[in-house]
């Protein structure tokens, strides 16, 4: 019994110690006490379960072809991931190379479907099944907190596909904890906030913050207060040149330079929508049709100026 | 046939004597029951991935059961100085053998019931429906898988000398042939002869028991295989079921039983 208080008693004593103490590994972090580092191997495993869901089991093994496979659908679907994929999603498989081979593909998921257009079934009454995806993607993001694609696809599918705003909104906060220079996570909390809770000033305040942290990826714009729109004007006003993360990342910076343009057309704030969408015109890959979207602005623009300036002449 | 029954019997009577069975079924529902007690963004409707980790219990587990039991099964004979005794009776080896397979085929069966029994229960209490068709199709596809282990560790347990290293070897195969078994084709182009004819006969010799594994059609709701294919399965693990027990049979005619 003595034996026991005095282990009680020197336990309580060092446990404040040793957790103040900064070279302890119990952060309280289950996963990081556990695994380390090799977390992130498995998030990533885990995340390409979720896309294996996502296409009810037709998922290409290590052995297979899978440059069609090579940025996860589920996150392609959302619209705001580059894709890398190449190569027919439909046949990974290949043509029948034998009669075990021809004889086996009977037995196992052997055509592509994505959940959200309703699976194997192909009705779209069954898309809510996409939710399937979500306990992956959780584990995903639980393991490697600091993956923003974890956050903006669960989001994406917690809101479009299940409804379910407030949790995609407590999904993105979080993402936003763990990594809050992300342009993307507040990209997507910006259409959160636009299309389910129609906050369009909130949505705009979010774009533009997820507009300056892409910008500010390049070292040569300024860190100051300035707002998004004095940024953009000053990034159109510089000969082009991307860093290497924004080459990867130009589609997230169209979709929230074209979300703003969208947002400032609807309030009819006709000079700044040009703005923001000549900014997306100079990521974009149909440039043209933004060209037209921005003459067409212009000409609104002039139609409103036109009895203003009419006295004067 | 009398012979052979009586010793499947005995066989039976000693996995539920056993504690094997249990403990792996108890672990199994515990682990599914906190599976399914975890709040996925508050949606209780999120079921595939319950379904998921159970069949992949139910795999490991029969698989265990099958290989443990069956790999002990004539070498505890012999240990235990029953083998000769039991042969004095009006018992062939051959009926030995076939008896010995019967019986753990059939215990495999029982506790693949069991098992199958507590993920359609588990499942339907999510999914609110029973594909009976689908879990047919997978628990007998599984069950005639395990008649091809339960063979070929039968012969293993007469060619190895002890059930520890029979086992060892029986998991390294199962476990390779579902994993690598359906590609090794490919990996074979990729090799230097001769070891390419050798993998290519490898593959086409060997039993694909991936075959038999329709846990993905029954996670995401496929719709079931056509019977004729079901059918054609059944067959071809009964021609290595039959290939294993003739290589039993023949090996424990030579084998001295004491």
């Amino acid at each position: 019994m003595a034996l026991f208080v005095a282990c009680f008693g020197l336990a309580a004593r060092l446990s404040p110690q040793f957790e103040a103490w900064r070279g302890a590994r119990a952060t309280g972090d289950f996963f990081v006490v556990l695994l380390g580092d090799q977390r992130r191997m498995f998030a990533s495993t885990f995340y390409a379960k979720a896309d294996e869901y996502y296409h009810s089991g037709y998922y290409p093994t290590i052995f297979d072809d899978n440059t069609a496979f090579q940025t996860a659908h589920m996150a392609e679907d959302t619209g705001a991931v580059n894709s890398r994929n190449q190569g027919d999603e439909h046949g990974f498989l290949g043509p029948k190379r034998n009669w075990i081979d021809a004889f086996g593909r009977h037995f196992f998921p052997d055509r592509h479907s994505h959940l959200d257009e309703g699976g194997p079934a192909e009705s779209l009454g069954g898309s809510g099944e996409v939710k399937e995806i979500l306990p992956w993607l959780k584990l995903s993001a639980d393991l490697d907190p600091e993956n923003e694609q974890t956050y903006t696809v669960t989001a994406f599918w917690l809101r479009e596909r299940m409804n379910n705003v407030a949790e995609a909104d407590a999904v993105l906060h979080e993402g936003i904890r763990n990594c809050p220079d992300s342009y993307e996570i507040f990209f997507e909390l910006g259409r959160l906030y636009e299309e389910s809770y129609h906050d369009r000033p909130r949505a705009r305040n979010v774009w533009e913050h997820g507009m300056v942290l892409w910008l500010r990826l390049d070292p040569e714009v300024p860190h100051d207060r300035r707002p998004a729109l004095d940024l953009v004007d000053g990034w159109l006003h510089r000969p082009m040149k991307l860093v290497e993360e924004q080459k990867n990342n130009q589609l997230v910076m169209e979709q929230l330079a074209t979300h703003l343009g969208e947002l400032e057309t609807k309030e009819r704030r006709w000079p700044q929508a040009i703005e923001w969408f000549e900014a997306a015109e100079r990521v974009s890959l149909t440039a043209d049709r933004i060209r037209l979207r921005i003459d067409d602005l212009k000409v609104k623009l002039g139609e409103e100026l036109n009895p203003v300036l009419k006295p004067l002449h | 046939m009398r012979n052979i029954l009586a010793v499947a019997g005995v066989v039976i009577k000693e996995l539920y004597r056993r504690k094997d069975f249990y403990v792996l079924f108890i672990v199994t529902i515990l682990i599914c029951l906190v599976m399914a007690s975890i709040n996925i963004y508050n949606d209780a409707g999120i079921v595939r991935y319950i379904k998921e980790i159970c069949l992949d219990l139910i795999w490991l587990c029969s698989l265990v059961i099958a290989v443990a039991t069956t790999a002990r099964q004539i070498p505890t004979e012999r240990e235990n100085r029953t083998l000769l005794p039991l042969l004095a009776k009006p018992l062939t080896r051959v009926e030995l053998i076939l008896g010995k397979f019967f019986g753990c085929w059939a215990a495999c069966g029982l506790t693949l019931l069991c098992f199958y029994l507590f993920f359609g229960a588990l499942a339907a209490s999510r999914e609110h429906e029973w594909p009976l068709a689908n879990y047919l199709e997978a628990g007998g596809m599984h069950w005639f898988m395990l008649g091809i282990v339960v063979a070929m560790t039968l012969l293993g347990s007469l060619v190895f000398a002890a059930p520890s290293s029979n086992s060892t070897i029986c998991f390294v195969i199962i476990g390779g042939i579902l994993f690598v078994g359906r590609h090794l084709d490919q990996q074979a182009l990729k090799l230097a002869e001769p070891m390419r004819t050798v993998v290519t006969c490898l593959y086409f010799a060997l039993p694909h028991l991936e075959f038999y594994d329709l846990r993905d059609l029954v996670v995401h709701n496929w719709p079931p295989v056509a019977w004729g294919y079901i059918g054609l399965a059944l067959l071809y693990a009964a021609f290595y079921m039959i290939l294993f027990l003739i290589g039993a049979c023949l090996v424990f005619r030579r084998k001295p039983v004491n």
